[in-house]
């Protein structure tokens, strides 16, 4: 890889950045806020959700921002109408289709694009999955799913290397699984939680969120971060703990620190519960 | 790798040897040697067996008629495959089950895409319910000149289709102008000797006289262009693979045949199946490749057949392997079957699949031409492009280019059903008109009033009658804003019940959209609904979908899905509120 920075024009604007740097870092380095939904700084882009698109001058189609290269010479733009079109329909699409009353995150897109997720008719299809409550770390609501691929990512080459859920099915059909549905405690996998940690929507919940959240306890405004390093083993794995009257609900990694990038073990994820004392102390 | 962690199933010992003869036996001269590693993303792309788990999900499917857990863990341990993306690759295809059928027999897979549809599909899934017969409804299956299709999956027993025996329907098969289908019909299509005796290997020899660069001169030279749709210049192609850093390059054949009403690389290899391998053969020479690959779609047992028989024949006689016919060159040539994914004709989905993976195309760039099939410099082509090398080599590119006009040289193949009276193969030069290709076929049949046409497949578009006199050619065409696709040209006369029709098609979309990006998998889906809406299609919405498909998809399945029924919508085929 060449070192010499590279230099695109993002809506008229020239910006440089590193040589690797993707067409999204170009916008964000612009200055341009772009939405993102399977996207994430740790993991591998698999271009799928299609939200990021920019128009790329000589391009037929649109290009997903997140994955493309910044090339010397490239033209994007960020807001044309075919842009705000294509991130109008896919935000609407998933709206459709998908419970998404718990990404907030996606809701300031929604109103910049006018998405419009009514627009479908009385019975769109949608994803009408039941609810997975298999053991007490966490629980998988794929009514919320937007397969943005993240948790099969997390689970497999990009962090935990365990395999225990894929994607199966195709098309509207396609489902994140494991092997026949098996239940979590009976598959390969290891609670480590990374994906729990990577998902966009909620669709896969600690089980304390949502135990609060099904008491309508939850509040997450309330709760403060406390930034701290894991004492199970000598690896040095950050911990934020999330604490909501005065008990961890809830334990992430930064995804920008150096050890985990964002990923977690069983111990760090889960193993806090020795901290409140108590009957569930021995729950790992 | 990490160990992989197996449920308590077990297979059954005829899974387990079903399982083990594929991938235990002798990989076969093709396959990849240990130091060959997939290094594409991580530990799943390191494992170099994982390319064998589609032919052993096809032996599971086969002897036990599902993917049952136990079998699934057999491979899984065997491949080290973890289990749930395993489950994952099984779960994308259609000649894939993951319940249990409760029965032992052979399943008939009966066609409801519309040529079948319009000749009574519903009639004859009907009675062979009626006779308790397990049946599957089918997209396509690549028969639209005999309708209704039928494939029979066999349980423990060969697949087949009921019209194997039957004679291919070339109308103008023994005409001695013909160049593409010169020997359907007329020469014995299991005899390596009379592949010889009509011209065979001929075509091989010359490409060593004239080297690799000549080889790829001449056919730059003779401007030919990629007949599965895309109409890319096979030349460039050829020569971006041949100029490619990295090693061992690979030719691909894509036989996955699904676009609905093509049928044309059936009846090509079902007659002539040594042609494809002495051509794959000269690509593989031409542009410094090690290995060749046949994907074949799954539903086409007779041309495996015949394919299999072909390889080793060639291979017996020195055509393949370590130096061939006495020179240098060293290749061979793997066929594998598909299992039931439209979509796995998309070359970058055809490489996943083959990989062992599911069948979803990958964003381009990269290109096939520098990463390919593991990742490697490959040429993708599909069969009848090949075909025409053969032709371009032994009369020179000159005479090859002077046939058809000047944007599109050489003939195409037609693929003629609905209401004619000669459904079938056709082969004519570039230049021929709609017009000409219906009337080659017996004019309209049914009411003998045209409705309307079906021009390049599902992922073409609907003319109506005043398009009769639009040549065939890439660029009249484009000027019509229409597109050869893969050469379908299906019929319909003012009888049929064209809303049910362009409502299959969106159906068809629905179904074999891979699932993987998000305009095409819900767009493909709410065009389907909206179709069905009380007071007719909103064209207004449909528009809205179309134009997201169309720039935001991953892949071109995303990007015509909404082709053919805006044209209907445009020609009033079905109504549409605004
Ligand atoms: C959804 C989809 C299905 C396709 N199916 C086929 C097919 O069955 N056979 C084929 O040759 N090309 C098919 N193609 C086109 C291939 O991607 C590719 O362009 C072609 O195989 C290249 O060969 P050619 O240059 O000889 O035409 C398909 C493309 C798409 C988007
Ligand atoms: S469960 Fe969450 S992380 Fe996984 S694919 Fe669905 S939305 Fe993405
Ligand atoms: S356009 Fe459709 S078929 Fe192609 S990658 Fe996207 S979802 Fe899959
Ligand atoms: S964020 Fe780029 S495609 Fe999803
Ligand atoms: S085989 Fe039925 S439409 Fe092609």
């Amino acid at each position: 890889m060449s070192e010499t920075p590279v230099t695109i024009t993002v809506d008229g604007q020239p910006v440089q950045v590193p040589a690797g740097s993707t067409v999204l870092d170009a916008c964000t380095a612009a200055g341009v806020d772009t939405p993102t939904i399977c996207y994430a700084p740790n993991l591998t882009p698999v271009n799928v959700c299609r939200v990021c698109v920019v128009e790329l001058e000589g391009s037929r189609t649109l290009v997903p921002s997140c994955s493309r290269r910044a090339e010397a010479g490239m033209a994007v733009q960020t807001d044309s109408e075919r842009v705000r079109h294509s991130r109008k329909m896919v935000l609407e699409f998933l709206g459709s289709a998908v419970e998404l009353d718990q990404a907030p995150q996606l809701d300031p897109w929604m109103a910049r694009y006018g998405a419009d997720p009514g627009r479908y008719g009385p019975a769109p299809a949608t994803m009408d999955e039941p609810l997975r409550v298999q053991d007490d770390l966490y629980i998988r609501d794929y009514d919320r799913c937007v397969l943005c691929y993240k948790c099969v990512e997390a689970c497999g080459d990009d962090a935990q290397h365990t395999f225990a859920i894929a994607v199966a099915g195709r098309g509207f059909g396609a489902r994140i699984r494991t092997e026949f549905d098996t239940a979590l405690p009976e598959s390969a996998c290891v609670y480590c939680g990374n994906c729990v940690a990577v998902c966009p929507t909620n669709a896969l919940q600690f089980k304390t969120e949502f135990d609060l959240r099904q008491a309508a306890n939850w509040r997450p405004e309330e709760h403060s971060v406390t930034r701290t390093v894991c004492s199970y083993c000598g690896v040095g794995c950050n911990l934020e703990l999330h604490v909501q009257d005065e008990r961890i609900v809830k334990v992430t990694s930064p995804s920008d620190h150096e050890v985990t990038n964002g990923h977690l073990c069983i111990k760090g994820r889960f193993g806090w519960a020795y901290v409140h004392g108590g009957a569930d102390s021995d729950q790992t | 790798m990490t160990d992989i962690h197996l449920g308590p199933d077990r297979a059954t010992e005829a899974e387990a040897a079903a399982i083990d003869a594929v991938v235990g036996a002798s990989l076969g001269p093709a396959v990849l040697t240990p130091s060959e590693r997939l290094v594409v993303g991580g530990t799943t792309r390191r494992n170099e067996r994982r390319h064998l788990l589609l032919p052993a999900l096809h032996a599971l499917q086969h002897t036990a008629g599902w993917i049952s857990p136990g079998g699934l863990n057999h491979i899984c341990d065997t491949l080290q495959v973890p289990p749930a993306e395993a489950y994952g690759v099984a779960t994308f295809y259609d000649l894939f089950r993951v319940d249990d059928p409760g029965h032992d027999r052979d399943v008939l897979h009966v066609c409801v895409d519309p040529a079948c549809r319009i000749a009574g599909a519903a009639d004859v899934i009907a009675a062979a319910r009626a006779e308790g017969r397990p049946v599957q409804e089918s997209p396509c299956l690549g028969q639209c000149e005999r309708p209704v299709a039928c494939f029979v999956q066999g349980r423990g027993r060969p697949d087949h289709t009921p019209a194997d025996g039957d004679p291919p329907l070339v109308p103008q098969a023994g005409d001695p102008t013909l160049r593409l289908l010169r020997r359907v019909g007329v020469v014995d299509p299991t005899s390596l000797e009379a592949y010889i005796g009509s011209g065979g290997y001929r075509a091989l020899t010359r490409a060593f006289t004239l080297g690799t660069e000549g080889v790829i001169a001449e056919l730059e030279a003779s401007k030919l262009m990629g007949r599965g749709g895309a109409a890319f210049p096979t030349g460039t192609k050829w020569r971006a693979v041949a100029n490619a850093p990295g090693s061992p390059k690979h030719i691909v054949v894509n036989a996955d045949e699904s676009e609905p009403g093509t049928f044309k690389d059936r009846i090509l290899l079902e007659n002539d199946p040594f042609a494809l391998i002495e051509a794959v053969t000269i690509a593989g020479f031409a542009t410094g490749a090690a290995r060749g690959w046949i994907y074949l779609r799954g539903e086409y047992p007779l041309v495996a057949e015949r394919l299999t028989g072909a390889l080793a024949q060639a291979r017996a006689a020195g055509f393949l392997g370590e130096r061939i016919a006495r020179s240098s060159f060293n290749f061979d040539i793997e066929l594998r079957r598909g299992a039931g994914a439209y979509i796995c004709g998309e070359e970058t989905a055809l490489f996943n699949s083959l990989e062992g993976f599911r069948g979803e195309p990958r964003q381009k760039p990269p290109f096939p031409v520098t990463n390919g099939l593991f990742d490697r410099p490959t040429v993708i082509n599909n069969p009848e492009t090949l075909a025409n090398v053969l032709g371009i080599l032994l009369d020179g590119a000159a005479t090859y280019a002077a046939i058809g006009t000047e944007g599109s040289t050489g003939t195409k193949l037609f693929c003629l059903s609905g209401r004619v009276a000669r459904p079938g193969l056709y082969e004519v030069p570039f230049g021929a008109t709609l017009g000409d290709l219906v009337d080659l076929a017996g004019g309209v049949t049914g009411s003998g009033r045209l409705r309307a046409v079906l021009l390049g497949g599902a992922a073409g578009s609907f003319v109506g009658p005043e398009g009769l006199s639009v040549p065939l050619t890439f660029e009249g065409a484009r000027a019509a804003g229409v597109s050869l696709g893969s050469g379908v040209v299906m019929v319909f006369d003012d009888s049929v019940d064209m809303a049910d029709v362009v409502h299959r098609i969106a159906d068809f979309f629905r179904h074999e959209s891979c699932g993987q990006c998000v305009p095409c998998r819900v767009g493909t889906t709410r065009q389907h609904e909206l179709l069905a809406a009380p007071d007719g299609p909103p064209a207004g919405l449909l528009e809205e979908i179309d134009r997201a498909m169309k720039d935001a998809s991953i892949c071109g399945l995303g990007h015509t899905a909404a082709t053919a029924v805006r044209s209907a919508l445009a020609l009033g085929l079905i109504g549409g509120q605004p």
